[in-house]
């Protein structure tokens, strides 16, 4: 078990100001967009039930700050960061919560399912587990194609799925065939009301890829940079053929599993306050300003610029049309038949 | 006599079950301190303590095959599997292992588990929150299939289910939860397991349903009045064993049948239901069977349109009834 406590300290000063634009932007975009969904579902336009992720944000953006669109991430039910973090946009994002045809899925999924092979985004996935070897997969393909600069393939899942067989045996295999695979286990405490106290059987879950060969780190998810500079390690070994890393990634969700769900009944206020003071945009914001890399003003601007793309995002969402009567029917099979569809 | 809805009978059923026999413990995810994803488990963790009431982690494989362990040891689990979605993962369990149990050991093994899903959809929970997995498990000799869709059935069914031997799948179908609200007797009447119930007496046609479309074809019964039919409508509760004692003298009688259901069609419950029509009641029909179902999409569209076009409605039951009858 490797920690990388004494190498966080460093940071990442290096990163380019683009770069750096880029990792507050995408948090901030992500924060935005899963309030505002929460507020359009409370009133009643977005459908079904959504899964914030306020307070990870950190996670995902760290991560894919080092993915271009060739390679693969799988996602989980709280998938909102993973997708905006990968590059997908939000007013399709917005309009396949709301169930429109403009939506990502042409409303067929919902806020759970959304997915976009063209950025590399293997779907948001609401079985628990079930998108890990999919990611495993995508990750077969790229040591099969044996491209240049090989694709590389993360999983994201949280700390509930480690308990399912499955992260085991994708670990396993990944190990075995040297895969291009990074492991992101998103620890935020809680599966669904579960504490992960109480369901895992150590508190250090990066320490169990070492039982299949594979380095293990804990980070901290509630900062950027250090989740970013893991991420860079774990992504360069898995390019370079030397085959998984297993990154656990401590965070805190700031909502409860969904969003009519209470955490108050399973958790205390001061949890919430003690990684809310820790927060991930703000962390952020005081560490660049501080250092000389970014004004406040720069911060404001863009700031400015994402509330304006949510609410167009929101605008588009609203103002689209709900699916056609024929898209029902559409995309079951590779062709179209009566038969197939049970239609006479 | 109390008017209660579907979750609080089932609730309330659980407790009294736990009361009287001490071999009964319940496992699941969030079952206790969160008392389940749907409340259905609330306040048992205080009543019976952590050693009856027991939160397990995200692990369905491991839930259900924990339970045959312990079942084929002389306890009385009751698993619970937060949706019928999630349940995948532990179908080795169920139908590779638990199912087999009593045959494999000549009957010296007996594995008394009760697994309660929830199941269904028209609540906007899109791909993976709405299936309908009960032929899957239909279809397995040795398991019992329950599917009521009354808080009167859900109470005598699930007693009689914690009560028997065998292992049984308790699906509950999740829209009837709250929505749902009938009178349960205060006392431990149980129903039998395998025994279908003619919830409306009628002489012109004969519609066979189970779950949520109980209630919908029910209400389409009702408006069949208007237009001079008087509807028959029996409610299987049961998917294995399947009453066909029932089902052939109702079409008998009426010598028309319909069956309604919220899962797709082919190689479904309806197909089985529609064989035995076929084959006990053939010299007394005046129609063709007749099937309302989905098409055959993958369960089921998120957006509200798609998904209201998905399931079968109290509009589209009264049409079939009507075209079956010509009238």
């Amino acid at each position: 078990m490797k920690k990388n406590k004494s190498e966080n300290e460093k940071k990442s000063v290096s990163i380019s100001p683009k770069k750096l634009r880029w990792l507050y932007s995408s948090m901030y975009r992500i924060r935005r967009f899963e309030e505002t969904m929460l507020e359009q579902t409370f009133k009643g336009n977005a459908m079904g039930v959504t899964h914030p992720s306020d307070g990870q944000e950190a996670g995902p953006v760290g991560i894919c700050a080092h993915l271009t669109d060739k390679d693969w991430i799988g996602s989980t039910h709280r998938g909102h960061g993973h997708c905006i973090a990968k590059g997908l946009e939000t007013n399709r994002m917005m309009a396949e919560i709301m169930g429109r045809s403009t939506g990502q899925c042409h409303g067929k999924g919902g806020s759970m399912h959304i997915a976009d092979f063209s950025k590399g985004m293997l779907g948001a996935n609401a079985i628990v587990g079930a998108s890990i070897p999919l990611a495993v997969g995508a990750a077969l393909t790229s040591k099969y194609k044996n491209n240049e600069k090989k694709s590389v393939a993360v999983a994201f899942f949280g700390d509930g799925a480690t308990s399912q067989g499955v992260l085991h045996e994708s670990m396993n295999l990944s190990s075995i065939w040297k895969l291009p695979v990074i492991f992101a286990c998103e620890n935020n405490g809680y599966a669904e009301a579960t504490p992960s106290w109480y369901a895992v059987s150590t508190d250090d879950i990066a320490s169990r890829a070492e039982g299949y060969g594979i380095p293990g780190l804990q980070v901290d998810g509630m900062d950027v940079f250090s989740v970013y500079d893991a991420a860079e390690q774990a992504v360069k070994r898995a390019r370079s053929g030397e085959g998984p890393t297993f990154l656990e990634i401590k965070t805190y969700r700031y909502h409860g599993h969904f969003h009519a769900d209470d955490p108050k009944k399973y958790r205390k206020q001061e949890e919430e306050d003690y990684f809310k003071s820790k927060d991930c945009l703000i962390s952020f914001e005081e560490r660049v300003t501080e250092s000389g890399l970014m004004t406040s003003e720069d911060l404001n601007e863009i700031r400015n610029e994402i509330e304006e793309e949510i609410k167009k995002a929101t605008d588009f969402a609203l103002t689209s049309p709900m699916p056609d009567h024929d898209e029902l029917y559409k995309d079951v099979y590779v062709e179209y038949s009566n038969s197939l569809l049970g239609l006479r | 006599m109390s008017v209660i809805s579907v979750i609080e009978a089932v609730r309330k059923t659980i407790f009294m079950e736990m009361k009287r026999d001490k071999k009964i413990f319940i496992l699941g995810e969030d079952v206790a301190s969160r008392g389940g994803v749907f409340l259905a488990t609330d306040g048992l963790l205080e009543e019976f303590g952590d050693q009856r009431v027991i939160d397990t982690p995200l692990a369905e494989s491991s839930i259900c095959g924990v339970a045959i362990g312990a079942a084929v040891n002389g306890m009385r689990p009751i698993a619970e599997i937060q949706f019928a979605d999630f349940v995948w993962p532990a179908i080795n369990q169920i139908v590779g292992e638990a199912s087999k149990i009593r045959y494999g050991t000549f009957g010296k093994k007996k594995c008394p588990i009760t697994i309660r899903i929830p199941y269904g959809g028209g609540v906007r929970g899109g791909l993976y929150h709405s299936q309908s997995i009960e032929v899957l498990f239909a279809h397995t000799p040795g398991l019992k299939v329950i599917a009521p869709a009354t808080p009167y059935d859900a109470a005598g069914l699930l007693r009689s289910s914690i009560r028997n031997d065998d292992p049984v799948v308790f699906l509950e179908h999740k829209k009837t939860y709250r929505l749902v609200k009938g009178e349960v007797p205060d006392n431990d009447y149980s129903i039998p397991l395998g025994k279908a119930e003619v919830k409306k007496v009628g002489n012109d046609i004969t519609v066979i349903t189970y779950g949520l479309m109980l209630h919908y074809v029910l209400q389409a019964a009702e408006e069949c009045k208007h237009f001079g039919i008087n509807v028959e409508v029996l409610d299987l509760r049961c998917l294995r064993p399947i009453d066909s004692e029932t089902i052939v003298q109702s079409v008998n009688k009426t010598g028309r049948a319909l069956i309604v259901q919220e899962d797709t069609r082919a190689i479904s419950v309806s197909s089985e239901v529609a064989a035995i029509i076929a084959e006990d009641c053939f010299f007394d029909l005046d129609a063709p069977i007749k099937r309302l179902t989905p098409i055959e999409i993958p369960p089921m569209p998120f957006s509200p349109i798609q998904e209201a076009e998905y399931m079968p409605s109290k509009i589209k039951i009264v049409k079939s009834i009507r075209e079956l009858l010509e009238i």
